[in-house]
């Protein structure tokens, strides 16, 4: 018999701390095997958030960062230019990368650093407790939205894909999600290609992957994919956004 | 043929894995908790197993190895 | 090497340049905005990297990367932005990371407005960011100075692991003078093997540029190492220059720009047969506490004197432990003392007033 599938290198032995059913489970293992299948374990840095993924440098057996909240594109920016070869990606949640890190994401993308980001979004803040988030949906009930998110005076969701895609200097931004095996292949064959592209020189990426959170979604990790299916997608929708010049 | 192992300790008992086996195969074995007291996932007919290894893409844990 | 006549912002450019900085990040702010526009003519002409980031945050996380994937990095900014950079400060020290951070500080609190102050030496000194951490803090008092200490910092920098400050103020910004790039004699550095820049030499272990201690004992074990690191430093690098105290009476302590009209004011105060000497911290941290503290063993009184309400005084009144008064003079909005003023605070001082 031949292996069909084995836990990929690039991770180490630690075990997750996620929730049982989180999906940051799944998007780690994909970007690790997209690493190790382009041999770039080597000459990969990546750069972890403030949020659930906090201890993601423990998981990527390559070189990693941590930075400060929201600013882990202004760290690959550093990173990067003192090491144009490497492979950099950052890692980040929609607290780090929709509300602190706004301003990092929107000019690393408009810069055309050649970065790649890895965007979990799944409505809500995980690491914290639960509160609304910028792409919390209109009533949805969160620690801070208890009532459900009010468009009238706490306003309505980021479509970061799509506010990214106009960007100039972003050179391949798509949306993906993670609810069922197809969309993690899709997801995967958008993570590899945005690490092609950065290896090419082409300039900024970012793969934004629909997620789920059943603890603060209070759902069990099956009924947190169907919610995500039926109430994330139509707002958030797949697809690419920007690709090429 | 095909092997699937499960790494016992590793699994959260989470259940996305049931839901991508497109033979029905795996449900949460009651029986027994694993080490960190989880109820892990258990293949009811291994026999039947395809190696298609879309519970071991689905699994957030890398809990699920495949042979075939 | 010929003297050149610069502006001391571009000196001090010029002088990281010289010093194999090749990384810049900054934003503009006054009266610092001529290092960054003259980075970003120079940094491309010797093959480095200047970015105008996006805001000062961003520009000090961007040293964060990379200073942590080794790069000899800095960068620039006043007093407002400096206060924006003070988290991104506060992880560079724990991560234990290199870097050179100028302040050219402004009349504040607030937005202020744009003429020198002494107003951040509590900022430098005391934090500004949050926990246990110090900063090594450089105060010029002349262009050539800041030229000088710029190639001292990065060394002291790499030697140490830690960021370094240098304190000028919108007078060392903004005036010219001549300056003499002179070859630095580099100090014997160690390599950078701790940098997180890809992990293709597999004898070193993997590296992980962090600050997040979650359990306790290795949060205190990190502290230990910083508290450890920064008594060699203080052992070592320790910088103060005494100008006329070895008969002196009295004691003018004062930073910076502020110094130099110190010592006018001394010489006056000589002219009118008071014996007056000045000392001149160069680190503000680490504080040259020991001189301050053997001069108040022969002299009768300190007068401190300073562009703010009264910050290093604290530290001057500590090292003297009340053996001798201490008097404050200062000025505030971005007027700069008269030799004359301070001679009148002297007299008052002397004369018990």
């Amino acid at each position: 018999m031949a292996k069909v599938f084995q836990k990929t290198k690039m991770l180490t032995d630690v075990p997750f701390h996620y929730c049982p059913g989180c999906t940051h489970g799944i998007i780690h293992r994909l970007v690790a095997e997209c690493i190790e299948e382009m041999g770039l374990q080597d000459q990969a840095v990546g750069i972890a958030p403030v949020g659930c993924a906090v201890f993601a440098y423990n998981y990527f057996d390559c070189d990693m960062m941590e930075a400060a909240h929201g600013r882990a594109p202004a760290v690959a920016t550093g990173i990067k230019r003192a090491c144009p070869d490497d492979l950099v990606f950052t890692y980040q949640g929609d607290g780090d990368l929709a509300s602190i890190g706004t301003a990092e994401i929107v000019h690393a993308a408009a810069r055309g650093e050649k970065i790649t980001t890895i965007f979990v979004n799944n409505a809500i803040y995980g690491m914290t407790g639960g509160q609304m988030a910028p792409t919390t949906l209109v009533g949805q009930v969160t620690t801070t939205s208890p009532y459900g998110r009010n468009a009238e005076t706490q306003g309505m969701p980021v479509r970061m894909a799509e506010l990214l895609g106009t960007l100039d200097g972003a050179y391949y931004i798509e949306r993906t999600s993670v609810h069922d095996v197809p969309n993690i292949n899709k997801t995967k064959k958008a993570i590899k290609k945005a690490f092609q592209y950065q290896m090419e020189g082409k300039g900024f990426s970012m793969v934004e992957i629909l997620s789920t959170c059943p603890t603060n979604w209070g759902l069990s990790p099956v009924e947190a994919l169907k919610w995500l299916e039926e109430n994330m997608i139509p707002h958030y929708p797949l697809g690419v956004t920007k690709e090429g010049r | 043929m095909a092997k699937l192992t499960i790494y016992e300790d590793t699994c959260k008992g989470c259940g996305l894995c049931i839901g991508a086996c497109p033979k029905n195969l795996l449900a949460i074995d009651r029986s027994h908790l694993n080490a960190k007291g989880y109820h892990p996932i258990g293949i009811e007919r291994p026999e039947d197993c395809i190696g298609c290894a879309s519970c071991a893409r689905m699994c957030p844990d890398c809990a699920l190895e495949v042979d075939r | 090497m010929a003297k050149v006549l610069m502006k001391g912002n571009e000196a001090i450019a010029e002088a990281a340049i010289k010093a194999g900085c090749t990384h810049f990040f900054g934003y503009p702010i006054t009266p610092q905005n001529q290092i960054p526009e003259y980075m970003s003519k120079r940094m491309p002409q010797v093959g480095g990297t200047f970015i105008q980031a996006e805001s000062e945050v961003s520009a000090i996380n961007m040293v964060y990367g990379a200073a942590g994937a080794g790069a000899r990095a800095m960068t620039s900014s006043s007093s407002p932005g400096i206060s924006l950079k003070q988290e991104g400060i506060s992880y560079i020290a724990c991560a234990q990371l290199p870097c050179l951070i100028v302040n050219i500080i402004r009349s504040g609190p607030g937005l202020g407005g744009i003429l020198p102050s002494q107003g951040d030496y509590f900022q430098a000194t005391k934090g500004g960011g949050h926990g246990d951490y110090h900063l090594v803090v450089l105060a010029p008092s002349s262009v050539q100075e800041a030229a000088d200490l710029v190639a001292e910092g990065f060394d002291i920098a790499d030697q140490y692991r830690t960021p370094v400050m240098i304190l000028g103020d919108g007078m060392i910004g903004q005036m010219m003078e001549p300056v003499e790039f002179k070859e630095h004699q580099s100090r014997k550095l160690p390599e950078k093997t701790w940098a997180a820049n890809g992990w293709r030499d597999k004898s070193r272990p993997r590296n992980i540029v962090n600050s997040l201690y979650i359990e306790a004992e290795a949060m205190e074990e990190v502290n230990r190492q910083l508290q450890a690191k920064y008594a060699e430093i203080t052992k070592n690098e320790t910088r103060v220059q005494e100008i006329m105290c070895e008969d002196a009476d009295y004691i003018i302590a004062a930073f910076g720009t502020t110094a130099r009209i110190a010592k006018n004011a001394a010489l006056k105060a000589r002219e009118m047969g008071v014996k007056v000497g000045v000392i001149r911290p160069i680190t503000l941290w680490p504080f040259p506490t020991e001189t301050f503290a053997k001069a108040a063993e022969r002299v009768k009184g300190m007068l401190c004197v300073e562009m703010n309400t009264g910050q290093m005084i604290e530290d001057v009144r500590l090292s003297v432990s009340g053996k001798v008064p201490v008097e404050f003079y200062g000025t505030t909005g971005g007027f700069v003392p008269t030799p004359d003023a301070v001679v009148e605070a002297l007299m008052k001082l002397k004369e018990g007033r």
